[in-house]
């Protein structure tokens, strides 16, 4: 199917979104997709995405998934899994928005006003530092560095939620919190060995 | 009875309610909750969208953990810690490969895992181990009359359904009838309430939570029940904001699932942390009969 993929990155995304699609335990039924539709009627936020899920498979078919990586589709799947659930074909939809985050992030091809991503990442940051997601810092940085306006908006309510209790300022330390970083740098040793 | 207990991330600020209502009624209910030795974050949806074997990989480092203290159980609260700690199962057993992959980190820490720690939401605990004839005896303030909405959430039953339907859950139903609620039917209490989409694209995440509320409130729900901290959150916290963009007036009370029950079986109020929730609760209270 790689020969349908006009430009040398097309081809790569297609390329790659092929391979570990196919190595996901019953990735393979992706080829057995009839179109039906079930999984962007079922989907909460469809109609706010450029591709519904639907048609993520079908320009994954007509060579096109470089144009489904860089759109705002999939970092409007909140991972609700009523496509998964639902797909006459047992595809596991939600696993295949991963798979193309994964490949957006790893290519940097992230649409502009997305902030998903960002928020993504300060969530395994916060994650290295502390073993844990500390969710004041986490809602701090990314109101901050992405949305200043929401931290004005946010503030309000921030602040019912302190006097409540519900935002500790400070962040718990694991003791094995090295070894998640340890973890990180075995998986990533090898894959670039199998590479 | 007692079971190996993973509180999550949350529980230690938004959802800390969760924990402490948890705590409470499990005791009530004879249950004593021993804490996960030094547990880290499950990942949640973040890390399957950066590295799909490292979010295996930490997820399964409690679970370790978990097998290392003796125990084949683990109770957890949050539904998207669930979702996680038992996807990392399903995928360690129907994948080699990920079973090699997570054995090799586990191993670079000096740690092993071999599959087999049940990952168990505390609702399947309550109604599958404990038992609703069970709980029906420890009720002291039966709540009768009031009218409970049932808010699962998605990451509840979906995507495995292992302890309860995917599409239609009724265990939180079944559990509130035990305890003398009048349980109302809503067409939403499967859907999404937002997420992290909250932060990231509001105006998406406030038209799920307004679908969600005005469902809720047509079907006469005098209280909302949640089993996850960002259900609950965005549901009670993001009222105002839903308000303001459809310009509704929605005031209603949102508890975790555990702190209603914890009433229900004679806990006191203020060891359930109900002084936490930002949409006041008082009259849920007062309105439970003596």
């Amino acid at each position: 199917m790689t020969e349908l993929a006009t430009t040398a990155q097309a081809k790569e995304l297609h390329a790659r979104f092929y391979h570990d699609v196919m190595s996901m335990p019953g990735g393979e039924k992706i080829r057995i997709c009839q179109q039906c539709g079930t999984c962007t009627g079922s989907c909460p936020t469809s109609y706010l995405m450029d591709y519904g899920p639907r048609e993520v498979i079908a320009a994954f078919r007509a060579g096109m998934i470089d144009r489904v990586v860089k759109s705002n589709t999939i970092w409007l799947c909140t991972s609700c899994y009523y496509c998964t659930v639902r797909c006459p074909a047992g595809i596991k939809i939600t696993d295949l928005m991963y798979e193309l985050k994964r490949l957006a992030i790893k290519y940097d091809l992230l649409p502009e006003d997305s902030k998903n991503p960002a928020l993504t990442k300060y969530f395994v940051n916060s994650v290295h530092k502390h073993g844990r997601n500390h969710e004041v810092e986490l809602m701090g940085k990314f109101m901050l560095t992405k949305d200043p306006g929401l931290a004005f908006k946010f503030a309000g309510l921030g602040m019912k939620l302190f006097m409540a209790g519900r935002l500790p300022p400070l962040a718990k330390n694991i003791k094995g919190r090295d070894e998640l970083t340890k973890m990180a740098a075995y998986l990533e040793a090898e894959e670039a060995k199998a590479q | 009875m007692r079971y190996l207990y993973y509180p999550g991330c949350s529980a230690e600020a938004t959802g800390k309610a969760y924990d402490i209502s948890t705590r409470a009624m499990m005791a009530k209910l004879d249950v004593e909750l021993a804490e996960l030795d030094d547990w880290n974050c499950c990942g949640a949806t973040s890390y399957f969208s950066v590295r799909e074997l490292e979010s295996f990989a930490i997820a399964a480092r409690n679970l370790a953990i978990a097998q290392q203290m003796g125990e084949d159980e683990l109770c957890v609260i949050c539904n998207a810690c669930y979702t996680t700690l038992a996807k990392t199962n399903r995928y360690m057993a129907d994948d080699p490969e990920v079973f090699k992959a997570v054995q090799g980190a586990l191993g670079a820490v000096g740690r092993t895992y071999d599959g087999k720690v049940k990952v168990r939401h505390v609702m399947d605990i309550l109604v599958n181990d404990i038992g609703l004839e069970a709980v029906a005896e420890k009720v002291t303030r039966r709540l009768t009359g009031i009218k409970v909405a049932p808010y699962y959430g998605c990451q509840f039953s979906r995507p495995m359904g292992t302890f309860d339907d995917p599409e239609f859950p009724t265990t939180m139903d079944r559990f509130f009838a035990t305890l003398g609620a009048d349980v109302i039917d809503y067409p939403s209490k499967v859907k999404c309430c937002g997420g992290m989409m909250m932060l990231t694209k509001a105006e998406g995440a406030l038209h799920m939570c307004h679908e969600l509320l005005k469902t809720a409130q047509d079907g006469g729900a005098d209280v909302i029940v949640a089993a996850c901290p960002l259900c609950e959150m965005n549901l009670e916290a993001y009222q105002p904001k839903v308000n303001k963009m459809y310009g509704t007036n929605f005031n209603i009370p949102v508890m975790y699932f555990t702190q209603l029950a914890g009433l229900a079986l004679g806990v006191e109020p203020n060891k359930l942390a109900i002084d936490k929730q930002v949409v006041s609760c008082d009259r849920v209270i007062a309105a439970i009969p003596a």
